[in-house]
């Protein structure tokens, strides 16, 4: 019997192995030891840190990076600042037939896949494109204004595209916290400011740092919205590395640059997780 | 001297349905008063308007003499109890307490000292450290009213604190309630449909029914005296018939139950004549139990019947015994001073009340 249960518990237990071993762990020992090579001659390959050194000798390589880790960040505080009061109308405020109607505005977009989405915008605004339209018409502009290919556009975009996985774990833990609690809160001589402060914002820290982690993970891995809203210029890391992969065949490097960029995304969500003293468990939970 | 807390005419709707109507109370200083009532008559309603989360649709709400209703919840001098505490979660238990005070933008250490000595007040010092999710329920309650009392509020409001606690709990916590409320020598109005809770701890209790104010008076008046039909059936048990009135004489009268019995009882200066339909009221303690019928000269209701059930409850027993004549079941309180150990179903017993014990009621009141 005992053994019987223990078999059982293996056999559940192998699929999850074996999906963790063959997409996770496989790819990323091998990714390593492909960044480890160093290419001396034709089919020739030495062990060294090389590809690293290139990294962090090249300045744009450095640029790169840290700019697509600012952005990332940023884009992430944008999208928790609109979403926050978003999410707080949601769960707080309307009520019944119209909470469900608003919760599900906000999930249509994902109705369509992201190219579709992203095309969208490079309708809206691009130099012949429906705003610049709209500002020389009112005559707010007296020629065609290009908005697409600048940072901005990339932010407007990667803020959109992470919306939802944003408004989502906020309105959960916002709708878990009883209505009386916020109450009791200006009942006692708090002020629409000190309740947000002291009670429904510690409330919902759990779907903050979740839906943070989560939009900056998705902005930092992103790759078609600022290849597409952002031109040529604007370079982002995940661009970089399929370019190393792709473009140069460069194989070495690329490995090199995707472990830079698991670094970096673990550097920056667990020191997330400790300036606001969450576990991970407690965020997931 | 003013009252610390009026309702004038208090009224609310929401939409065409009138949840609160046209309420009228005053409670003086340092007073326990109790809103009593079945779930779902407005007693909540009320305690909302008073803290300022309603508005009233007409009347007016004055504290101290000074009507409140242009002032908002924040900076009203009252407190409120939630019916499920609503404790901050994310602070722990000092911070909890503290929130208030913090709010007045009182210093650091006065606050510390003033959390301590209400955690000493309420018998749970030094616990300041704990989460909230740490403790039993019925110390939950005492930090939800250490929270309030700590700002010293004219009136605190409790909505059914209670409710939430088993009934070991909610007995101790009904004297220790009253205890606090001495300690802190603050208004209390709390909210109940637990009737017991009210007889025990109020000075005053309104008793309320589907929006309206039915009786306001001490547990006394409400239980010996009652003044409407609803009254009498909500406070206490009662044995109650429905029947026409045949005569009236002065106080007293004779009714006539759909059942066929003939019963006297009291109009206790209700105007009711001869003719109407009417209900009476009797308590089980009320009515005496015995054997023979050699004792009953003085009551003016005799009966005769058999024991068809006993229903033990310790102190509170009772039983059934059926009218031979009219075939009605009536509840009697059972003595348990031991001379009626060995009753048993089937017996035969005499049973009798007074006149006056019979509260009688117009009929279709309520
Ligand atoms: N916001 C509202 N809109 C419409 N009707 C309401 C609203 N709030 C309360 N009511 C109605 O008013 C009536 C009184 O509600 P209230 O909450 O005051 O009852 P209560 O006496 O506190 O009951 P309980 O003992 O169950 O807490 C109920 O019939 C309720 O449905
Ligand atoms: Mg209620």
């Amino acid at each position: 019997m005992h053994s019987g249960a223990r078999i059982g518990f293996f056999l559940l237990l192998t699929p999850l192995v074996l999906w963790l071993a063959l997409l996770i762990v496989i790819p990323h020992i091998d990714m390593f030891l492909v960044s480890m090579r160093e290419r001396v001659g034709v089919r020739q390959y030495e062990t060294s840190f090389a590809n690293y050194l290139t990294f962090f000798t090249e300045p744009l390589y450095i640029r790169t990076f840290v700019r697509t880790a600012v952005m990332s960040v940023l884009a992430t505080i944008i999208t928790l600042l609109i979403a926050f009061p978003v999410s707080l109308y949601i769960a707080k405020i309307v009520r019944g037939r119209l909470q469900q109607v608003l919760f599900v505005l906000c999930l249509i977009p994902f109705y369509v896949s992201e190219l579709v989405r992203t095309f969208g915008w490079m309708i809206l605004l691009r130099e012949t494109g429906l705003v610049s339209n709209l500002l020389q018409w009112t005559g707010l502009a007296d020629q065609p204004v290009e908005m697409l290919y600048n940072d901005a556009a990339i932010m407007i975009g990667l803020v959109y595209t992470s919306m939802l996985f944003m408004v989502v774990p906020l309105v959960t833990t916002l709708e878990s916290l009883d209505d009386s609690v916020i109450e009791a809160g200006y009942d006692l001589g708090g002020n629409g400011f000190s309740v947000l402060r002291e009670i429904i914002i510690p409330h919902a820290a759990p779907g903050i740092v979740s839906g943070s982690i989560v939009v900056f993970m998705l902005s930092l891995g992103n790759y078609l919205t600022p290849t597409m809203l952002g031109g040529k210029d604007s370079l982002w890391f995940t661009e970089m590395i399929y370019n190393q992969f792709i473009v140069r065949f460069n194989w070495e490097l690329g490995a090199a640059f995707g472990f830079m960029l698991l670094i970096l995304s673990s550097v920056i969500v667990w020191s997330m997780l400790k300036l606001t003293r969450q576990s991970l468990e407690e965020t997931m939970a | 001297m003013t009252p610390d807390l009026e309702s004038i005419r208090l009224t609310k709707r929401f939409g065409d349905f009138t949840a609160v109507d046209d309420v009228s109370f005053a409670v003086p200083a340092g007073s326990f008063f109790s809103i009593l009532g079945p779930s779902g008559c407005g007693k909540t309603t009320i305690m909302r308007m008073i803290a300022g989360f309603l508005d009233p649709s007409s009347g007016d709400i004055e504290i101290k003499g000074k009507s409140v209703l242009n002032v908002p919840p924040n900076k009203r001098p009252v407190n409120m109890v939630f019916q499920h505490l609503a404790l901050f979660p994310m602070m722990n238990i000092a911070d909890n307490i503290g929130y208030g005070l913090r709010r007045r933008k009182m210093p650091r250490a006065e606050i510390a000292r003033k959390v301590e000595e209400a955690l000493e007040r309420i018998g749970l010092p030094g616990i300041g450290n704990r989460k909230i999710n740490e403790l039993s329920g019925g110390q939950k309650q005492r930090v939800a009213i250490a929270r309030c009392m700590v700002m010293e509020p004219d009136v605190l409001l409790l909505d059914e604190p209670l409710g939430a606690l088993d009934l070991k709990l909610r007995e101790h916590m009904k004297i220790e309630l009253k205890s606090l409320q001495a300690a802190f020598d603050t208004t209390f109005i709390y909210i109940t449909h637990d009737q017991s809770e009210a007889l025990v701890m109020s000075d005053q209790i309104a008793v309320m029914n589907e929006g309206r104010f039915e009786q306001t008076g001490t547990g006394q008046d409400l239980y010996y005296r009652p003044e409407t039909a609803f009254v009498a059936g909500f406070i206490g048990e009662s044995n109650r018939w429905r029947g026409r009135i045949e005569r009236v004489m002065g106080d007293e009268l004779e009714m006539r139950t759909d059942t066929g019995m003939l019963m006297r009882g009291a109009t206790h200066g209700r105007g009711l004549k001869a003719g109407d339909s009417a209900e009476i009221f009797v308590r089980p303690e009320a009515i005496r139990l015995a054997r023979d019928a050699s004792n009953f000269e003085d009551f003016d209701n005799r009966i005769t019947g058999r024991v068809t059930s006993l229903l033990f409850n310790g102190a509170a027993s009772r039983i059934l015994v059926r009218d031979a004549a009219a075939n009605e079941e009536i509840e009697v309180n059972l003595p348990q001073s031991g001379e009626y150990a060995s009753l048993a179903r089937g017996d035969e017993v005499q049973i009798g009340w007074s006149g006056a014990q019979g509260n009688c009621f117009a009929a279709g009141a309520d």
